[in-house]
C-alpha cells in the first residue's frame, strides 16, 4: 500500500510574543506587524504522523497551507522537517476568510492536488483556536472525518481504527480511508529537522497556487465567502473590587478572609 | 418564526450539564426574540430524557431514536440535525463546545454553508424588531484582553458553541413540552462509526461543578510543590486546578488547566496562587463571583482581575490563609 498523505499546516504567531499582537480598531482586523511566526504546534504532530505512516507504509506527503507570502516559511520548515513537496494557496482574494472560507480553498487546492488517501490536520489553532477547518474540509470534500485524534491503526483493507478522546475517556471510531483526522498533542512527539534534512529540502518543490489556479469561486473565498464577520472589538470589562493587601503575611490573611465572608455573602 | 435550538448531548443515557446550561441561555434568547425554544436529542432509548429537557427549559424537543444512534455518529448525526435544520429554518442553534460538540458542529455549518463561532463567552440579541434579529457572539480576541463580537448578518442559522460552565441553566420547572418524533433512517454503511465510548473516571471534584477552585501556577516551584494549593483547596471543600505551566511540570493533570485551552470555570470563589495572571489563563474565570489572587509581584496583571489582591511569598502566605480559614470556618 503506497499512500498519498496530506498535512494541513498554518503559520500562526509565536505564542510568546501574543501580547504584541494588536487590533486595529478602525480596520478591526489582526495586526502581526513584527511579530515571529511558527507553524501551528498541533500541525507539526499532524506532520510527525504522516511521516510515521509513510515510513511505515510507504507513500508521499503533501504539506498545503494556506496564507499570505510569508506562510512560505512554515512550508519551508515542513521540507526541512521531512515532507516530500509544499503547495501554499495564496492570493489577494483569500484574505479575511473564516473557517468556513478557509476550508471551502483549502478544498479546492487538495482537489486540484489529485488523489489522497488521508488528510491530517491539527485538532485546533493556538491562534483562533476554532478547530472547525479541519471537519468542514472534510464536508466539502464529502469525506468522513474524526478529531481529537491520539491514536491511528491502520486495519485490513482500507480503513483505520483511531482513538478519538472526550474529556473522560475515549472512543475507539472505525473510518474509511479517504478520510481526514485532527490529531491532539497526545498522539505523538514531533521530530526536529536534521541537517540533512534541511539541506534536501532546498531541492523540493513549492508550488504556489492563486485563486484561478484552483478553480475558486470568487464568492465562496475571502471575506465575501464567510458568512461570519467581526462586528466590533472592546477592551474586556474588569469589574473586580481590586482590594490589594500587602503587609504581614498573618494580618493580610486575616483581613482577606474577613473580605471573603462580606463578599461571599452578598 | 424561526425558534432557537440547542443540540443536546447525551452520553450513555445521561445529558452532559452544558446542554441544560444552553436550554438556560436558550430561553432568554427565544424570549427576547419572542420565538419557541426547542431541543434536539438524538439516542437510543433516550425519550425520558426529554422529560428533563422540558423542564429546564426547552417548549418542544425533536427526538430521534436507533439502536445504531446509541453512541455518537459523526457522520449520521450531523446529517440528521442539517436535515432538521433546514427544514425548520431556526434561527439560532447552540451547541455545547465538548469533544463531541465540537466534532458535530463544524461539520453541520459546513452542510449548511453558514457561519460557526466557537466557544462564545455571551450571546445576546441585537435588532430584535426588525426583520433580521442578529445574534451578537462574543468570544475572547487575541491572548483574551480584548472581546470580538461576532456576528453572522445573512446566512442563517446562526450556530455557535458555548463551553461548558459558561452559560447558566434555569431552575427545574414542572411543566409540558411537545415531543416530536423524528422518523431516523440509518440504512447507509457508514463510513465512520464509533465502535466503543471507553469511560474513564477522572480523580478529584470536577472543576466546572465545583463552588470554589484553586488554581496553582508557576510561583508554586519555589514552594516546593503543590501541596500548599491542595491543602488551601481542601480547607473549603473546592477542587484544584492551575494554569499551563503547572500542567506542563507535571503537578496537575492536564483537565485541571483553566483558561483559554482548558477549562472554563464559574464558581462563587476562585483563588490563583503565584500565577502572573496571563489573559489565556484569566479568560477561563470571567465568571467567577469572587476572585483571590496571591502573588509576590504587586504589579503582576492578575491583580486587574482580583476583587482581592494578597501580595506577599505564597509560602509566608497560604499556611496563614489556611489557618484562618479552619478557624472561621468559611462555608461556601
Ligand atoms: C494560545 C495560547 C493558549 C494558552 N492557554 C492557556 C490556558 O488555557 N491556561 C493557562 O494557564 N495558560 C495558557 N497559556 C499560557 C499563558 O500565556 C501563560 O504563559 C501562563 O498562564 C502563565 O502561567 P503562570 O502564571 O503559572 O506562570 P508565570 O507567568 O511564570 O507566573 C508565575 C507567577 O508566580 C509569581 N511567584 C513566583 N514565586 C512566587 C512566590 N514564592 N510567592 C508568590 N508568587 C510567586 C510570580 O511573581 C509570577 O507572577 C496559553 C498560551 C497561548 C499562547
Ligand atoms: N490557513 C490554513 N492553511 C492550512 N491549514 C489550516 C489553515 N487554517 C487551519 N488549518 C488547519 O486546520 C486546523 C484547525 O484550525 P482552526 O480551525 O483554525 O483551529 C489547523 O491545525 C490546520 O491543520
Amino acid at each position: 500500500m503506497s499512500l498519498n498523505i496530506i498535512v494541513c499546516v498554518k503559520q500562526v504567531p509565536h505564542p510568546e510574543h501574543f501580547s504584541r499582537i494588536t487590533l486595529d480598531p478602525i480596520r478591526q482586523t489582526i495586526s502581526r506587524e513584527g511579530i515571529p511566526a511558527v507553524i501551528n504546534p498541533l500541525d507539526l504532530h499532524a506532520l510527525e504522523e504522516a511521516l510515521r505512516i509513510r515510513e511505515e507504509l510507504s507513500g508521499k506527503v503533501t504539506a498545503i497551507s494556506m496564507g499570505p507570502p510569508q506562510a512560505r516559511c512554515a512550508l519551508e520548515e515542513a521540507l526541512a522537517i521531512g515532507a516530500d513537496d509544499a503547495v501554499l494557496l495564496c492570493d489577494k482574494s483569500f484574505a479575511g476568510a473564516d473557517t468556513l472560507a478557509t476550508a471551502y480553498s483549502l478544498a479546492c487546492g487538495i482537489k486540484k492536488l489529485g488523489r489522497f488517501a488521508l488528510i491530517l490536520c491539527g485538532n485546533e489553532t493556538i491562534d483562533s483556536a476554532t478547530g472547525q477547518v479541519g471537519p468542514q474540509l472534510a464536508e466539502f470534500l464529502g469525506i468522513p472525518h474524526v478529531t481529537s485524534v491520539i491514536q491511528i491503526a491502520f486495519e485490513q483493507g482500507s480503513s483505520l481504527i483511531v482513538r478519538q478522546a472526550l474529556e473522560e475517556g475515549y472512543m475507539k471510531v472505525r473510518v474509511k480511508l479517504p478520510a481526514m483526522l485532527a490529531v491532539a498533542k497526545g498522539i505523538n512527539q514531533p521530530r526536529l529537522p536534521t541537517v540533512w534534512a534541511i539541506m534536501e529540502a532546498g531541492s523540493k518543490e513549492m508550488q504556489i497556487w492563486g485563486a484561478s489556479d484552483i478553480g475558486a469561486t470568487q464568492d465562496m473565498i475571502g471575506l465575501e465567502g464567510s458568512p461570519t464577520h467581526v462586528t466590533g472589538i472592546f477592551e474586556r470589562d474588569t469589574t473586580r473590587r481590586r482590594e490589594i493587601l500587602e503587609g504581614p503575611p498573618r494580618q493580610i490573611a486575616k483581613k482577606a478572609v474577613n473580605r471573603l465572608h462580606e463578599l461571599i455573602a452578598t | 418564526m424561526n425558534e432557537v435550538w440547542v443540540i443536546a448531548e447525551q452520553r450513555l443515557g445521561k445529558l452532559m450539564s452544558v446542554s441544560l446550561e444552553l436550554l438556560g441561555k436558550g430561553t432568554e434568547l427565544a424570549r427576547q426574540l419572542k420565538v419557541g425554544l426547542a431541543a434536539v436529542l438524538l439516542g437510543d432509548k433516550v425519550r425520558a430524557l426529554s422529560r428533563q429537557l422540558v423542564c429546564y427549559g426547552a417548549d418542544r424537543v425533536y427526538l430521534g431514536e436507533d439502536p445504531r444512534l446509541r453512541l455518537y455518529q459523526s457522520e449520521v448525526y450531523a446529517d440528521l440535525v442539517a436535515k432538521l435544520v433546514d427544514t425548520h429554518k431556526p434561527g439560532i442553534v447552540l451547541i455545547g463546545a465538548t469533544s463531541i460538540g465540537r466534532d458535530l458542529a463544524p461539520r453541520i455549518a459546513a452542510k449548511l454553508k453558514t457561519g460557526l463561532t466557537a466557544h462564545c463567552v455571551e450571546l445576546r440579541i441585537v435588532n430584535e424588531d426588525t426583520e433580521k434579529p442578529q445574534l451578537v457572539q462574543v468570544v475572547p480576541g487575541w491572548g483574551g484582553s480584548l472581546m470580538v463580537n461576532i456576528a453572522c448578518p445573512v446566512r442563517r442559522p446562526q450556530i455557535a458553541t458555548v463551553s461548558p460552565g459558561v452559560m447558566t441553566k434555569c431552575d427545574w420547572e414542572e411543566r409540558e413540552g411537545e415531543i416530536i418524533t423524528l422518523a431516523v433512517d440509518v440504512q447507509q454503511e457508514l463510513r465512520v462509526e464509533t465502535l466503543e465510548m471507553v469511560h474513564e473516571e477522572r480523580t478529584g471534584a470536577a472543576l466546572e461543578e465545583a463552588e470554589v477552585v484553586v488554581a496553582g501556577g508557576w510561583g508554586l516551584l519555589s514552594a516546593g510543590g503543590f501541596e500548599l494549593v491542595e491543602e488551601l483547596a481542601k480547607v473549603l471543600g473546592g477542587a484544584v486546578a492551575g494554569t499551563r505551566p503547572a500542567v506542563d511540570s507535571g503537578w496537575i493533570p492536564e483537565h485541571r488547566m483553566v483558561g483559554q485551552s482548558g477549562k472554563t470555570v464559574s464558581p462563587k470563589l476562585f483563588i490563583s496562587v503565584g500565577a502572573s495572571g496571563a489573559p489565556q489563563f484569566t479568560a477561563g474565570f470571567l465568571k467567577a463571583k469572587v476572585v483571590l489572587a496571591i502573588d509576590q509581584n504587586p504589579n503582576a496583571p492578575i491583580f486587574d482581575v482580583a476583587d482581592i489582591g494578597l501580595v506577599g511569598d505564597l509560602c509566608d502566605i497560604l499556611p496563614c490563609l489556611v489557618t484562618e480559614l479552619k478557624e472561621t470556618g468559611l462555608r461556601i
